[in-house]
């Protein structure tokens, strides 16, 4: 069974961390992976960085950035991870854009997932149509799940078709935004989730995109059974540094 | 084969809309609207009268006589330079604002590299009235003050793209990230035949008023509706997507596409991005663009700001892999000096753009019997500080 549907088995809400891999430093990949599992958290998504993040917001852009100037690249968050499965049993999931998979090539890429131990993808510029039509034969092949993101105003047809076709979870992005930590949910999120609810998915749904302390994940957790937390992390790194990764992912639970 | 875009948005392998799903709606709504609000007779009566009254078209075919002479062929120059605000660019802006407001949007944004769309968009939402927000990359305000200026005369807010490497590409991430953020109440003209599908298709049918005129034209002043050769400069490739599009699938006529060499394609410092580019996906769209071997989209280099896209409309990939057109490059010293050339033998100053497309003579020979037309797209003005650097005027 895929990892990821085994830990959305588990009577509890998931808390999901997303961090820009070759970011603060270019090998601080596997401590970061390291820590988080440590720290309870439930399950990461590693983003290969690219130069046009068109869906990200400033934070995830300048870590992108800086880890490319790191010197991140596909091969080399490759290697870093070959040997991952031998430390962490948590699910894994690859978070990056259309461009730089194609150019590393669809089948190797998704091979090299599999070798390493890698459960899922998120490609945010991968429309799920073409997924469908193009590259799930593939992505089925080598055990890879691909989640996709529904946001406010995607039509209710579209995200009982998205359901259908999914696998692992939905990733509900929080607000018609770009990534980015917010301090608190309004109303008009609060409405967004509880709609979601009550369609009574059959694909569990995570929360995303403006989660960064106590308040907003449990607002998210509310109505999902998890939430992803990307920026707000990235920040605290950038602060406070790998060794203290403990702290923050605390501070969220207790 | 067929050059026109297909249902699902395609030209060949080229094209799509590679959107996060926050674009959806948005990029849905358009493209299932564009067609129909376009061919209405009233939208077409709007656009065709704004174009005439307001961008003073038709613009002139003019036969270049000494030009003609020294090249031993026909030289037909189409004076889109002559359009309101200086270039082709305000032939979409209109129609796109036009567009716009049958939507409902009451919110225009737009990128502009050198500031050329920028104003284009500007000036069409000083027009009716409709707030606008340009993206421009912050190394770009600094290069090109004057249409910085020229936008805030006309009432647009100037935001600076400060991501990655500050240019156009970054200028277009920040519209697309502010779309995303604005989905309801926000029309994006983007100024190229660029983008996800609709864009690529809608702007090039906007600018193919250009090939339209061009075949009456000719047909008054050649006896025949069509030239042997048509000649346009390529950067994201929207005047040379209008100049085309009512030859594309007629093969008496020879396309010819000139990209910009820079300092030379093997110079780590160009915009030839059919010579230097790999397929691939930028800003929604499946095409060829320049990228590191991992997949980093590059930046590019052309003395003029309006052909420094790492991508290409996927139009213009499909021509080059079909090989319906022939690509040619040409670096930043031959393109400047036939901003001095047309300028002292036609008295017309040419965009350092349009400049490029016009070195084509240097490199092609053509027959004395041969009927070439070249888009003349831009006018100089907002080069000027450029040439007076150049040649030290």
């Amino acid at each position: 069974m895929n990892r990821i549907d085994q830990k959305f088995q588990e009577d509890h809400k998931l808390l999901s961390i997303y961090f820009s891999a070759g970011h603060p430093r270019l090998e601080d990949t596997v401590p970061i992976l390291k820590n988080l599992q440590a720290a309870g958290v439930d399950m990461v998504e590693i983003g290969l960085p690219f130069s046009d993040p068109l869906a990200d917001g400033p934070t995830i852009q300048k870590s992108s950035t800086k880890a490319l100037r790191n010197g991140m690249t596909t091969d080399h968050l490759f290697s870093q991870l070959e040997h991952i499965r031998k430390d962490i049993h948590i699910p894994l999931v690859l978070m990056g854009y259309l461009n730089p998979m194609m150019q590393y090539g669809i089948e190797k890429f998704c091979k090299k997932c599999e070798a390493i131990g890698i459960d899922g993808l998120i490609i945010p510029d991968l429309p799920v149509d073409v997924y469908h039509d193009e590259f799930k034969t593939l992505f089925d092949q080598y055990g890879l799940y691909n989640m996709f993101l529904i946001t406010p105003q995607t039509p209710e047809e579209r995200i009982r078709y998205i359901d259908k076709v999914s696998n692992g979870f939905i990733y509900m992005v929080s607000s018609a935004s770009v990534t980015g930590a917010k301090n608190t949910f309004g109303n008009t999120q609060t409405t967004y989730f509880e709609r979601i609810a009550n369609m009574k998915l059959n694909t569990p749904t995570v929360v995303g995109f403006g989660i960064s302390n106590r308040e907003t994940y449990e607002t998210a957790t509310a109505h999902s059974k998890g939430a992803i937390i990307g920026s707000a992390f990235i920040q605290f790194l950038e602060e406070k540094g790998v060794a203290q990764i403990e702290t923050f992912i605390r501070s969220l639970r207790e | 084969m067929n050059y026109n875009v297909d249902e699902k948005g395609y030209y060949g392998d080229f094209g799509g809309a590679f959107i996060p799903e926050m674009l959806y709606p948005n990029v849905t709504e358009l493209r299932e609207s564009y067609l129909t609000i376009t061919e209405q007779p009233e939208f077409k009566k709007e656009f065709d009268d704004l174009l005439k009254v307001y961008v003073g078209r038709p613009t002139p075919l003019y036969f270049a006589k000494r030009l003609s002479e020294r090249y031993q062929t026909k030289i037909y120059l189409k004076r889109e330079d002559l359009c309101h605000t200086g270039a082709h660019k305000v032939n979409n802006t209109i129609g796109q604002i036009l567009l716009a407001e049958r939507l409902g949007k009451t919110r225009i944004i737009a990128e502009t590299g050198a500031g050329q769309h920028g104003v284009a968009t500007a000036t069409v939402c000083a027009l009716k009235g409709i707030e606008c927000i340009v993206y421009m990359g912050e190394l770009d305000i600094k290069r090109q003050a004057p249409n910085v200026a020229r936008m805030k005369m006309l009432g647009a807010e100037v935001r600076a793209a400060e991501s990655g490497s500050k240019t156009l590409k970054d200028a277009t991430n920040e519209a697309i990230r502010d779309w995303i953020n604005n989905p309801v109440d926000t029309h994006y003209i983007i100024g190229s035949v660029v983008g996800p599908h609709p864009y690529p298709d809608m702007v090039a049918r906007f600018q193919s008023v250009i090939s339209e005129e061009t075949k009456w034209q000719l047909q008054e002043q050649e006896g025949r509706d069509y030239p042997d050769h048509v000649i346009a400069c390529v950067g994201g490739g929207s005047n040379a997507a209008g100049l085309y599009y009512h030859y594309l699938n007629d093969k008496r006529v020879n396309i010819i596409a000139v990209e910009a060499a820079g300092k030379g394609i093997d110079s780590g410092e160009s915009a030839a991005t059919s010579a230097l580019g790999k397929e691939g996906i930028i800003h929604g769209s499946k095409t060829l663009l320049m990228q590191t071997p991992d997949g980093q989209i590059t930046e590019p280099y052309s003395i003029s700001a309006g052909l420094d896209y790492p991508g290409v409309g996927p139009l213009h990939a499909h021509l080059f892999r079909s090989k319906r057109a022939e690509f040619i490059s040409i670096p930043d010293q031959e393109a400047m000096d036939w901003g001095l050339t047309l300028s002292q033998m036609e008295g017309i100053i040419p965009a350092i753009e349009t400049a490029h497309a016009f070195a084509a003579l240097d490199v092609r020979k053509f027959g004395s019997d041969e009927v070439v037309v070249f888009n003349c797209s831009g006018r100089g003005d907002k080069d000027l500080e450029t040439y007076i650097d150049y040649f030290k005027l």
